[in-house]
């Protein structure tokens, strides 16, 4: 690759450039701009689980005091599928005057069957999500290899059934948009990770010319996947300003968030793992199935990101049988929640390998270097092992002394991350600074540091006479912020820009190197009209296939079931280095997330009302400064390989670690995310017998069965790249 | 509708709004200080905080009625010039990455430096227990509070945190 192995910027410490506006209040987050004569919209969202909406009447809700708009959210009757499906918006003067004309809508409606716990919806007899298919969708199988003949021979074989909870994105900010017309032109601003699918969307369902929608994200606080396209609730601000024919913004309430804006989709995963008598992995199988809500079963495509996992994940057993679907159920659809499919896929398979493990008396970190095929990968397990002191710390399952027991584990992931067409543009003024423009957005990664520290890098100047706009449509384009690849789009781009400014300024200027200590000078020639220069993403700058391994250290209250956490250690390949802080900021955050996946968070379903329970940071459990322990990162800094993102990658293995270390301290393993205290005492055997977890098993039986019998679909699984 | 004349970072501002009118939307709808973010409305995210005569309070569940006389202090008026330890050492080690929490995060860890100049993890872990962040920018937010009791201590030559003068009136 050719990027520049001596650097001034590149792969050091750059502060992110928009932390001052972030730290004092000044930076403009999406209903933080207020349009002239701005309304506030809201929505009314169904109080059935399914039922049919025979009519919804607006007629009082439209004159009360301060109401300017009320629209519906479909014409005619029509079905909901779940609690928080969108009925219809209303726009007025006042919070409290939309809050109040809320309660004056009537709805008609006949209230159906529904179902909203996935064993109970695989069920043959189970009401049906959609009346026209049954709950559980197609199930795609892959068959390699003589699966049969390979267990039959293997030295060693286990069999265990894993689940894992749904999980809510849960940004900061709320998904949140506001929207003002002025005569055909229309201005959104909206929080998300994917301006030009905004506006795209908008286009689309208001049926507008493109070049009249304007999409503005200045600063937008958190995605994860759940704002890449328009919402519902975008759609419905635009037609509540276009009704009321002013302003509206609408932001959403943490309780509408856990309802109808994603989730990731839990899994069920009946696995089963062979290997012969060197530890060397022949044969996987497994029956999966898993809710993306409400849309496993729609008759049209829509959502569900997520359910059909990767499997068996990072390894490659020579024989393999993997079946799985999506089972609906009437509740909100999921969506692309960080790393989509990789954290339950993960968890499942270095679960199982970790059982292997055991009963091969091998260690959990040697049968991963003999089978990992990733060579990043077996280097970083040993550069990891030997900061993590996994020889000292490492000892057989349920071996520790005490009532506290401590334990370690170790687990890897794969993120296919890569880059993709990125636009940029710059204006080179004649007093040496410059405006870079691309039409990328900033979801807290520093994507203006990033367009900052390549372009110093590539013009040899101080990153302060740079500055970077971002998060406008009106801007080069540049993709949606998924998968990792923003930084890996961008950077490409500004490396080509700058490369072009080079070649231009050199004509200008007629210095043969106007970069650097020739800078100020080159740019005088420039004139009073700046120099205008573009650049565009092109290959060979940045890769895919980030590898990342963890360890965790645990300690477990064997009379409380309450785990403790003591070290994580991630090493992750990041390829070239933009900027040490931000990327470091990522690994971070993502490690976080995967430790509430492993401990606190699971979405709620209440069988009997079809509501979810826990939609608020009191019952749904994010993990808080007090839950983090000591997180030592290292980056795998590999120049060669181009530029890499790491958001996503790096939230993949740290559940599993944890489960392991879980499992390593205890001697028995909860098969279960996340790894709450009641699961721990039960695991034990702490727990009396209700009567409960049998029937649970039986179900979970008769679902696996019903996967594994049911005909092979055309349609292929998802692999791991 | 009522008339309340309250002290917002140190100027005196009018609202008519009702009595029930929570602090956060008295603060963004009204007096355009948008610095302080809505993140649940019901006093579990802390992204709202702000401080009522120096004590950090959710201003999600701070009716207006109930403000009276009370010294407001938001983002925008924790030091002028957004300059304040806590700003500094947040900007220096990359603490925000979305950035919509922080401003609660800062209140609450101003608020903690005052009556703690040199806090452990410990001192911080309890004080900043209710601030969620979903970026999980925690390992830094410990960083960044002992690095402002750093800047504190050198910028007053060790003798009077900075801190201190900035919560004038917290008693």
């Amino acid at each position: 690759m050719p990027w520049p192995k001596e650097t001034k910027y590149l792969g050091k410490s750059t502060p992110r450039v928009e932390g001052p506006a972030k730290v004092s209040g000044r930076a403009k987050y999406t209903t933080d701009v207020a349009p002239a004569g701005v309304l506030f919209g809201v929505i009314l969202r169904s109080a059935w689980p399914a039922a049919r909406i025979k009519s919804i009447n607006l007629d009082k809700a439209r004159i009360a005091p301060g109401i300017k708009a009320a629209i519906l959210a479909h014409d005619g009757e029509f079905v909901v599928h779940y609690y928080g499906e969108e009925l219809a918006a209303l726009a007025g003067t006042s919070r409290n005057a939309v809050l109040d004309a809320l309660q004056l809508i009537e709805v008609d409606t006949e209230p159906q069957p529904f179902v909203v716990k996935e064993l109970d919806a695989i069920k043959p007899d189970a009401p049906r999500v959609f009346a026209e298919k049954p709950n559980l969708g197609e199930v795609p199988t892959k068959d390699t290899g003589s699966i049969d003949d390979a267990f039959a021979q293997a030295a060693a074989v286990v069999e265990n059934t894993f689940s894992t909870a749904i999980a809510i994105h849960h940004p900061m900010e709320p998904h949140s948009y506001a929207v003002a017309f002025e005569g055909d032109e229309m201005t959104a601003w909206a929080s998300t990770q994917g301006i030009f699918s905004v506006r795209d969307g908008f286009a689309r369902s208001l049926g507008l010319p493109q070049n009249k929608v304007r999409v503005i994200c200045e600063h937008m606080g958190g995605g994860f996947g759940a704002k890449s396209s328009l919402g519902a609730e975008g759609r419905l601000c635009a037609s509540l300003a276009q009704a009321a024919g002013a302003p509206v913004k609408l932001a959403l309430t943490r309780f509408e968030q856990a309802l109808a804006v994603g989730n990731r989709p839990s899994s069920f995963q009946k696995l089963k793992l062979a290997a012969d008598a060197d530890g060397k992995l022949t044969a996987f199988q497994m029956e999966g199935f898993g809710t993306p809500g409400f849309v496993a079963s729609a008759p049209t495509a829509a959502g569900g990101s997520g359910v059909t996992l990767p499997m068996p994940y990072i390894y490659k057993p020579a024989a393999t049988r993997v079946k799985q679907s999506g089972v609906a159920i009437n509740a909100g659809a999921s969506c692309a929640m960080r790393a989509p499919a990789h954290p339950p896929a993960s968890f499942g398979m270095e679960s199982i390998l970790d059982q292997l493990a055991a009963k091969l008396g091998m260690d959990p970190l040697e049968i991963r270097l003999k089978n990992d095929p990733s060579e990043i990968r077996r280097r970083e397990y040993e550069i990891g092992a030997e900061k993590f002191g996994w020889k000292q710390k490492y000892r057989k399952p349920g071996s520790g002394p005490g009532p506290v027991k401590v334990g370690v584990g170790c687990a890897g992931a794969a993120w296919m991350s890569g880059g993709r067409g990125t636009q940029a543009e710059a204006q080179i003024f004649a007093d040496g600074t410059v405006e870079v423009r691309v039409g990328t957005q900033d979801l807290g990664t520093g994507s203006r540091t990033v367009v900052q520290v390549v372009a110093a890098e590539m013009l040899g100047i101080d990153p302060a006479l740079i500055t970077a706009r971002v998060g406008d449509t009106r801007f080069p384009p540049s993709g949606t912020s998924g998968g990792s690849t923003t930084t890996a789009s961008v950077s490409p781009a500004i490396y080509d820009l700058c490369e072009n400014v080079v070649a231009e300024l050199k004509k200008i200027s007629g210095l043969e190197d106007p970069r650097s200590a020739n800078w100020k000078q080159a740019c005088a020639k420039v004139g009073p009209s700046p120099l205008a220069v573009t650049g565009r993403w092109h290959d060979g700058l940045s890769t895919g296939g980030a590898c990342g391994v963890q360890f965790a250290e645990v300690e477990v209250d064997t009379e409380t079931g309450f785990v403790k956490l003591r070290k994580i250690l991630a090493v992750q390949d990041c390829g070239t280095v933009v900027n040490k802080l931000t990327c470091e900021s990522q690994i971070n955050g993502g490690v976080i997330m995967g430790i509430g996946y492993a401990l606190y968070e699971q979405r709620v379903m209440d069988r009997r009302s079809g509501v979810v329970l826990n939609p608020n940071f009191e019952t749904y459990k994010l993990p808080g400064i007090a839950d983090i322990p000591d997180i030592e990162i290292l980056l795998l800094d590999m120049p060669e390989r181009g530029v890499i993102g790491v958001g996503e990658p790096c939230t993949i293995a740290a559940a599993s670690a944890i489960a392991n270390a879980v499992a390593n301290a205890l001697g028995v393993r909860v098969t279960s995310l996340p790894i709450t205290p009641d699961k721990v005492l039960a695991a034990l055997g702490q727990l009396p017998d209700t009567g409960v977890a049998t029937a649970l098993a039986r179900d979970l039986d008769a679902a696996f069965a019903q996967v594994a019998s049911a005909p092979a679909s055309t349609l292929s699984p998802e692999t791991v790249a | 509708m009522s008339k309340y004349t309250l002290n917002v970072n140190g100027q005196s501002r009018t609202v008519d709004v009702a009595p029930d009118t929570p602090m956060l939307w008295v603060l963004r709808d009204h007096l355009d200080l948008v610095g302080t973010k809505f993140g649940c409305g019901i006093g579990q995210c802390a992204a709202c905080t702000i401080h009522l005569n120096g004590v950090p309070t959710r201003a999600c569940l701070t009716p207006v009625s109930t403000v009276g006389r009370m010294k407001v202090t938001t983002i925008e008026g924790l030091d002028p010039a957004g300059a304040h330890p806590l700003q500094q050492a947040w900007c220096e080690l990359d603490v925000p990455q979305c950035g919509y929490c922080q401003a609660g995060q800062i209140m609450t860890a101003a608020a903690l430096l005052k009556n703690n100049p040199n806090p452990n993890d410990e001192d911080i872990d309890g004080a900043m227990a209710g601030n969620l962040c979903r970026c999980a920018t925690y390992m830094r937010i410990r960083a960044g509070i002992k690095r402002a009791a750093e800047i504190a201590v050198t910028a007053t030559g060790g003798k009077q945190p900075h801190v201190a003068a900035t919560m004038e009136g917290a008693k």
